[in-house]
């Protein structure tokens, strides 16, 4: 399975340099790509189908427990047959609806890499891992959503998703990490008979919260589902895979994953149903608030995760059940619909269904499949998405509690979605013919090939669901559930409460899209529109911007370009937090010991006490310069006295270079003027910080020489110096050969030193001319 | 601002002050010095080349950029760390070929060595790149 996974990553790395060479064709050997890796998965369905699970595990980093390992159970297939079935289809329609696009091969690219990332997540059994593939799938949506980047709407969608998912999974890692904690594994496969030891755990709460904020911001479930129609700004190849089928249901993939794990509690299902019950209707309505085909998608598509996100935390057998086949009749219309949208905005010029009308006659393979994908969204019998909605009903219907309510949410909201369906098929293909931007033509086949097969496939299994029931679908709802269910789907269940709620929805429904004209921009539905469309996003702008306000007026404190204070914060904080450590936790049971000090040594220390007091009190910057040159070399004559010779000279040297350095440096500088000059109180306040500084670093200096001296250390090296590494002075043996690897890093951070000095002095005259702070 | 005194002093000084600063090099390992040390006082030396004549004048005696002389010192750094790993052992561990079994001297070559050149070469880099690039600042 790695090499399914890492083929996927490769063909996307190889992608541009295939376009070089195949121009054209390229796209029909990147799509045989995930093709393979479906026909790969298909080969497991009779093991799946006969209740085994199969795992395989590669270690990557084993210090942290973090394997490439991969779990193929009944939700892992089936996700993986979704991405990489549909991940097919979508290569050969991007292949055409970009065709003329010079950023083709960028478009193959991430696309692949997408794939591969989801894939990875689908399958993988280590949660790190799984949050690796999770982080790519948003790094890698960030670049398709910003596809068009010369746009900078398109940029905005772009990092508003990377922002919003990327926060979550962010969140949702500290969640992951504290379940590897409390179950002392991170294998998904070992967790999910671990489910009381989570629940039982006092992190569970914590556990849960983490992980929901991952899931939320993935799946756009309320408040964070703003991003999702605003991802839309993303090519409709993008829009029809990531943003329907494959990436939105990550959040919702993880939360069915972990559901024996972390699910069947009251927290688990309040949180889940409630917010999945509140988005399901909000977003439902919110649909028949736009005339834009990708928006009004965009919002249903909000509404089939709701709905996925709800029947998770309703947790009886029915829910698992719907929620197996919700989310495989979703993907397939919701694709279909989505690519069927992209073509009418390829060859009619705009999405806009007021500007549409009569495509039918035009544009017949694409009407067809958008026909029966609609028909499947809606909910009518005989395809698949009838079986769906039959069984959220059921569902809903199966918690007796709060039964009426979600009931209640479930037919409305797929009363706006009958409507929503209507709209996106009635308007742009029946009724009179529209003049539109462009004069539209039927798509080539490798756009029509796409939605065609997904409405194909939406009405066979709806005829005949007993191809999958037991194959796969059976096999995902008891991963869902975690334990074994057994049913089979079937059409036509008698005359039930379900069958009659889905004739009154659909009535409703349609009737709701006879007054949709007037309804879409009454008075009602655009303050609809502008309290969960735009101030969500309103309030995400707001946070954002409040945050780079608040770095930049941070920023302007800190960094504030003079030199002067800089130092003074170093010093201080070292006062503070060296000093006050020192005090309070230090023995202070120490007494100097002056007794041998020779005197010409107090003679050198005068001669440095002289200069200091000299550097101190003059104004010529060259001046204190070489004062301070004096400090220097008295200090290299200490050390000479005391036999350190390797440290005297490089004291010289260095002092030497630093008055030279310096001088040169200072010729740059205008003259102090009186505006910059320090006030009399502040040469006191910089006074007293100077003293303090000194004494305590003399201080700690005393304490420490009272503190027992253990010279294991010295003496190990000067008894291995010669005979291990053949030098007489430990010094550089040090340096060069036993501590070699710190010198490297030290020599390193020099060479960066010294170009970035270069870089900056060179291009001193480039910043000069833009930012006026340069002080 | 030349100096003919410092000039005439320089070009003397010059030669006999390279030739301490590699001497302290090589006798590094056993004796106070090394590829620090060296490094330091041959980049003093070319600085006083450099004020004595200007740095324009001191970059032609160089022949080289500055940052060049970083990026082999960093190779050198590297190739020290490589040697050993070819012969299946630890990064940076110090190997070791002793002249006086082959010739009647007294040196040993050695991966140390070749780390201490890597030292003195980014020393004496770092150095000058920073006096040639503030001197040529005050020039324009």
């Amino acid at each position: 399975m790695l090499i399914a996974v890492a083929a996927i990553f490769i063909a996307g790395l190889l992608a541009p340099y295939l376009h070089m060479a195949l121009k054209k064709n390229t796209v029909y050997l990147l799509a045989l790509v995930p093709l393979s890796v479906f026909i790969y998965f298909s080969t497991f369905i009779p093991e799946i189908a006969a209740g085994e699970t199969v795992r395989q595990s590669t270690p990557w980093v084993s210090l942290f427990d973090v394997n490439l390992s991969f779990y193929l159970d009944g939700l892992s297939l089936l996700f993986g047959l979704i991405v990489t079935g549909i991940g097919t289809f979508i290569i050969l329609y991007g292949g055409g609806y970009l065709e003329k696009d010079r950023q083709l091969p960028r478009f193959y690219s991430a696309i692949l890499i997408f794939m591969g990332s989801m894939v990875g997540l689908v399958i993988a059994d280590n949660l790190l891992s799984l949050f690796v593939f999770w982080e790519l799938t948003s790094f890698s949506s960030y670049i398709l959503i910003g596809y068009y980047h010369e746009k900078e709407e398109s940029r905005k969608s772009a990092l508003q998703a990377l922002l919003v998912t990327g926060l979550g999974g962010l969140a949702m890692l500290a969640g992951l990490i504290l379940m590897g904690f409390v179950s002392g594994t991170f294998e998904i496969s070992e967790m999910l008979s671990m489910g009381d030891i989570f629940r039982e755990s006092p992190m569970y709460t914590a556990i849960l919260i983490l992980v929901l904020a991952g899931a939320f911001t993935k799946s756009a479930q309320f408040p964070f589902h703003f991003w999702l129609p605003g991802a839309m700004a993303a090519p409709t190849p993008v829009s029809a895979y990531l943003h329907s089928a494959t990436m939105v249901k990550a959040g919702v993939f993880l939360l069915m994953r972990l559901n024996p794990a972390l699910g069947s509690t009251d927290l688990w299902f309040g949180l889940l149903t409630g917010f999945g019950a509140f988005t399901l209707i909000m977003s439902a309505w919110l649909a028949l608030r736009f005339t834009d085909l990708k928006q009004i998608l965009a919002y249903t598509t909000v509404m089939a995760l709701s709905t996925l996100t709800m029947l998770i935390g309703i947790g009886t057998e029915y829910a698992m059940k719907a929620a197996a086949v919700f989310v495989l009749g979703h993907s397939l219309y919701k694709g279909a619909l989505f690519m069927v949208a992209g073509a009418v905005d390829h060859e009619a010029g705009t999405r806009d269904v007021r500007k549409l009308g009569g495509l039918r006659k035009l544009m017949p393979i694409t009407a067809g499949a958008a026909v029966i994908a609609a028909l499947s969204m809606a909910g009518i019998p005989p395809l698949f998405g009838f079986i769906g909605k039959e069984l959220v009903y059921e569902a809903a219907l199966s918690i007796p509690d709060v039964a009426v309510i979600l009931i209640i949410i479930a037919v409305l909201a797929n009363v706006a979605v009958v409507a929503a369906s209507c709209i996106v098929v009635l308007r742009p293909f029946f009724g009179k013919e529209v003049e539109t931007p462009k004069h539209a033509h039927e798509a080539p086949w490798l756009m029509w090939i796409g939605p065609v097969s997904l409405a194909g496939l939406s009405l066979i299994f709806g005829l005949l669901p007993f191809l999958i029931d037991s194959a796969i679908i059976k096999h995902t709802a008891s991963a869902i559930a975690g334990y074994e269910i057994d049913f089979y789907l079937a059409l036509w269940h008698g005359i039930n409460l379900p069958l009659i709620l889905s004739v009154v929805t659909v009535l409703l429904g349609v009737g709701v899209y006879f007054i949709w004209d007037k309804f879409q921009d009454s008075k009602g539905m655009q303050g609809y529109g502008t309290l969960f469309a735009i101030f969500p996003k309103k309030t995400y702008e707001a946070l954002v911007d409040g945050l780079l306000k608040l770095a930049a007026w941070q920023t302007g404190i800190l960094q504030n370009g003079y030199l002067r204070y800089y130092l003074l914060t170093i010093t201080l904080v070292m006062l503070v937090a060296v000093g006050g450590t020192f005090f309070l936790k230090a023995d202070m049971n120490w007494f100097p010991d002056f007794s041998g000090i020779l005197f010409y040594e107090y003679a050198i220390v005068g001669v440095m006490f002289v200069a200091l007091l000299f550097a101190v009190s003059i104004r010529s910057r060259l001046t204190i310069v070489i004062s301070l040159g004096i400090l220097g070399f008295s200090l290299a004559l200490i050390y000479i006295l005391h036999g350190a010779a390797d440290l005297a000279m490089t004291q010289i040297l260095v002092e030497t270079l630093t008055v030279i350095l310096v001088a040169l440096v200072l010729i740059h500088l205008p003259n102090l003027s009186k505006e910059v000059e320090v006030s009399n109180a502040g040469k006191i306040r910089d006074a007293i910080i100077a003293v303090s500084a000194g004494a305590l670093v003399t201080m700690l200096v005393l304490a420490t020489l009272h503190l027992p001296f253990d010279d294991f250390i010295s003496r190990y090296y000067a008894s291995v110096s010669y005979t291990e590494a053949y030098g007489r002075n430990i010094v550089n043996v040090i340096l060069v050969d036993f501590r070699a690897l710190d010198t490297m890093g030290e020599v390193v951070v020099v060479a960066v030193a010294g170009m970035a000095v270069y870089a900056l002095i060179k291009m001193k005259g480039i910043f000069n001319t833009k930012e006026e702070g340069s002080r | 601002m030349k100096s003919l005194i410092l000039a005439s002093a320089t070009r003397l000084l010059i030669a006999i002050l390279f030739l301490f600063s590699l001497f302290l090099f090589f006798r590094g390992h056993d004796e106070p010095g090394g590829g620090f040390i060296g490094g330091l006082f041959g980049a003093g030396a070319f600085t006083l080349y450099a004020i004595a004549y200007g740095s324009e004048k001191a970059k032609e005696t160089l022949r080289v950029h500055p940052i060049s002389l970083i990026a082999w010192g960093l190779v050198a750094l590297v190739i020290s760390g490589l040697i050993p790993m070819f012969m299946g052992e630890a990064f940076l561990t110090g190997k070791w070929l002793f002249l006086d079994q082959y010739l009647n001297i007294d040196f040993k070559l050695s991966t140390p060595l070749i780390f201490d050149i890597g030292v003195y070469l980014c020393v004496v880099g770092f150095i000058l790149v920073v006096i040639f690039s503030l001197e040529e600042e005050q020039e324009e």
